[in-house]
């Protein structure tokens, strides 16, 4: 399994760079001036000397190298240097942002906690909802809760979040005022009260984007549920006279995780794209919203990062999928 | 009346098995799986069970245990004498102390009758855990033991394997081991062979013999091989289209056959005593279908004896004397 796993993340580098070649370079042929922005009273001449002082008069293969070696070797270095104290950075050049001139790295990790708290509690909630959903609706094959089950999901499968964020805030922000329509990112949660305040502003993009992953877990789940229902195995686990329970919960159950634990493992990376347009709805202040407004400004050493860390978080939780299904199914064996 | 009481002479009979009906509810109709099917099976004799596939021998005998999946199945009448209550009328809980407690399965097919995410240990201690009460390292214990029982080499060690890990043979071996855990009173074993080759077949058959003669149990044995029930049965019951059509001690089945099914059968015998019988597909014609209760005899449309009778009404069990019977308006005797 160790040695799966480190041939794994060696044939992840080459993939790795690869993406990230075609993304500069899909960046580099877009047309846009990060200089666009500019006061047009600045002369020609200084607006030269600022493209080059942001490293625009470089030839692309002199600057991809460039952007590689800061990404991966100084970027981790002040990451090293922040967490111990140390000095291995010694000064070099990071990856700046065209807009705020500030290192892009700084902006992600103060942007990271907002994303992470929405995105990561709506896809821990819809994962919560739709295991039980996904078993209940395959144990009860066509019963009402079922056919409830697969309405919900056929909902979240076809509403769109722009349409279900906005329809929320009509209904609970507009008409009803119990929920704030916009995430205030500066709260600090200290106490009760503003605990509460928390819970309030984060119910609405979270539910929108639990719904989707409710939609698609709670399908994996009952398929794969129906599926091991009618395995023989099931049937020894009855003539064995287990209680119900058990024979679901454990013998069916165990087994049919084993394909859906692989796709909430391979969705936790596509939620952050959905993120994208659930934090412009509500204004959370994340990434998915960091990635809009970079794109806006032609800001590319902070859309070519984002961009590229998302690839990387596809590939390791490809990884992780794969890894997992061995821990999962005694059957696989990765030697 | 298709078959009325069959007092048996001798011991008193553990199973008793009275006009038992099970319906399968399909798409556009019903398929009348078992009908009117009664038997009985002594302390410690062997019933053997032979038909062609389809003929409703797995089908009868999961109606006894509530193992067959409702919908589409469905018991429609009988009843099922066990140590003083009725299976068919008892709770779900009762059902369930016996399945696996006091009756034991054995399945056709040990590829997929084992779950496959649990180690072999772990399926044979959860009845034993269940039923018996044993703690974990009681259990383990007698699991070992009974691994030992059924003839796997190194039992402790093969606790912690999984069910892949064994080949066809063994893995029927686990089977058997589960269903003798808890001392049970019956062993069903629903063509126990019929998925092994025919040294292991051989061996299992063994196996299974030198179990009952060390363990007194019943067993009723499930096959499509006539030859074996040769060899291991007390009693034989012939099954067609639902129905026992012919039962009787073995030696005078072989020697005195009555039915003309059951004579088709015993001519497709191979000659080469210990060579594994053909599958029963000799005799010319299919077997039924019943989409609904028969009114005529099911075999008919194969029948060479065939009279007008045959196609107006459903022949009972005529008794023969000395415990053999037909369901035969032409068998020597019947009235
Ligand atoms: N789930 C089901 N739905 C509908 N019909 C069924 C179902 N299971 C069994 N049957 C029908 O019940 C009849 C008896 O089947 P059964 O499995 O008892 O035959 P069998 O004698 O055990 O055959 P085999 O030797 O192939 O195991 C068959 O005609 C079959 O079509
Ligand atoms: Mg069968």
């Amino acid at each position: 399994m160790l040695t799966y796993t480190l041939r794994r993340l060696l044939i992840a580098i080459p993939t790795l760079l690869f993406i990230a070649f075609v993304i500069f370079m899909l960046l580099e042929l877009a047309p846009g001036d990060p200089m666009a922005n500019m006061p047009l009273t600045i002369p020609p001449e200084v607006k030269e000397k600022m493209r080059e002082a942001l490293g625009l008069g470089q030839p692309w293969y002199v600057r991809f190298p460039l952007w590689l070696n800061q990404f991966f070797i100084v970027e981790p270095q002040y990451w090293i240097d922040g967490l111990f104290g140390t000095n291995f950075a010694d000064g070099a050049q990071r990856i700046i942002s065209f807009q705020s001139r500030s290192p892009v790295f700084d902006t992600i990790a103060q942007r990271l906690p907002q994303t992470l708290w929405v995105v990561g509690m709506s896809y821990v909630v819809g994962v919560l909802i739709a295991l039980p959903i996904g078993i209940i609706s395959a144990y009860r094959q066509y019963s009402v809760f079922d056919q409830a089950g697969t309405f919900v999901s056929m909902i979240g499968f076809s509403v769109p979040p722009f349409f279900s964020g906005v329809l929320l805030i009509v209904i609970f922000s507009v008409t009803l005022g119990w929920l704030p329509s916009i995430y205030d990112t500066t709260l600090v949660v200290n106490d009760w009260a503003s605990f509460k305040q928390q819970l309030a502003q984060m119910v609405m993009p979270v539910m929108v984007l639990a719904l989707q992953t409710t939609a698609q877990v709670s399908r994996y789940m009952r398929a794969s549920m129906l599926d091991n229902l009618g395995q023989d195995y099931v049937r020894t686990a009855r003539a064995k006279g287990m209680r119900e329970s058990v024979v679901v919960l454990r013998h069916v159950l165990r087994n049919s995780m084993i394909p859906v634990i692989t796709v909430i493992a391979l969705g936790i990376p596509s939620i952050f794209g959905g993120a994208i347009i659930t934090e412009q709805i509500f204004k959370v202040n994340g990434l998915g919203q960091l990635l809009i407004i970079a794109l806006q400004g032609n800001d590319i050493p902070m859309v070519m990062t984002l961009t590229f860390l998302f690839a990387i978080l596809i590939v390791l939780f490809n990884l992780i999928a794969d890894v997992l299904y061995g821990v999962f199914d005694p059957r696989i064996r990765y030697d | 009346m298709p078959d009325g009481a069959m007092p048996l002479a001798g011991a008193a009979s553990v199973l008793d098995v009275r006009n038992l009906k099970t319906v399968f509810r399909i798409r556009g109709g019903e398929v009348h799986a078992v009908n009117d099917v009664s038997f009985s099976l002594k302390a410690g004799e062997l019933l053997g069970v032979v038909g062609e596939s389809g003929s409703g021998k797995s089908v009868t005998m999961m109606s006894l245990l509530g193992l067959l999946p409702m919908p589409p199945a469905e018991v429609r009448g009988g009843t099922v004498r066990f140590e003083g209550q009725d299976l068919l009328q008892i709770g779900a809980e009762d059902l369930r102390r016996v399945r696996g407690g006091r009756i034991g399965f054995v399945f056709q097919d040990p590829m997929t009758s084992l779950n496959p995410v649990f180690t072999v240990g772990m399926q044979i201690m959860e009845p034993l855990r269940t039923h018996m009460g044993l703690s974990k390292t009681a259990a383990r214990a007698r699991a070992q033991e009974l691994l030992e029982l059924v003839g796997i080499p190194g039992a402790k060690q093969r606790l912690d394997d999984y069910p892949h890990q064994f080949s066809g043979g063994m893995r029927q071996r686990v089977m058997i081991a589960i269903a003798l855990a808890c001392d049970p009173q019956v062993l069903i074993a629903d063509e126990p062979t019929t998925a092994l080759d025919v040294t292991i077949q051989a061996q299992i058959i063994e196996l299974m013999l030198e179990l009952r003669q060390r363990l007194g149990m019943a067993v009723i044995w499930i096959t499509h091989d006539l030859g074996v029930i040769a060899g291991i049965a007390d009693r034989v019951m012939v099954m067609y289209g639902g129905q026992v059509v012919e039962h009787a001690p073995v030696k005078e089945l072989f020697a005195n056959p009555q039915h003309p099914y059951t004579r088709a059968l015993l001519t497709t015998i191979p000659r080469i005593s210990g060579a594994r019988a053909h599958r029963l597909t000799v005799i010319q014609g299919q077997p039924p279908i019943m989409g609904a209760a028969p009114t005529a005899c099911p075999f008919r449309d194969r029948c060479d004896v065939a009279i007008p009778r045959c196609a107006v009404e459903n022949p009972p069990r005529f008794d023969l004397g000395g415990g053999h019977d037909a369901a035969c308006f032409v068998a020597k005797g019947a009235v």
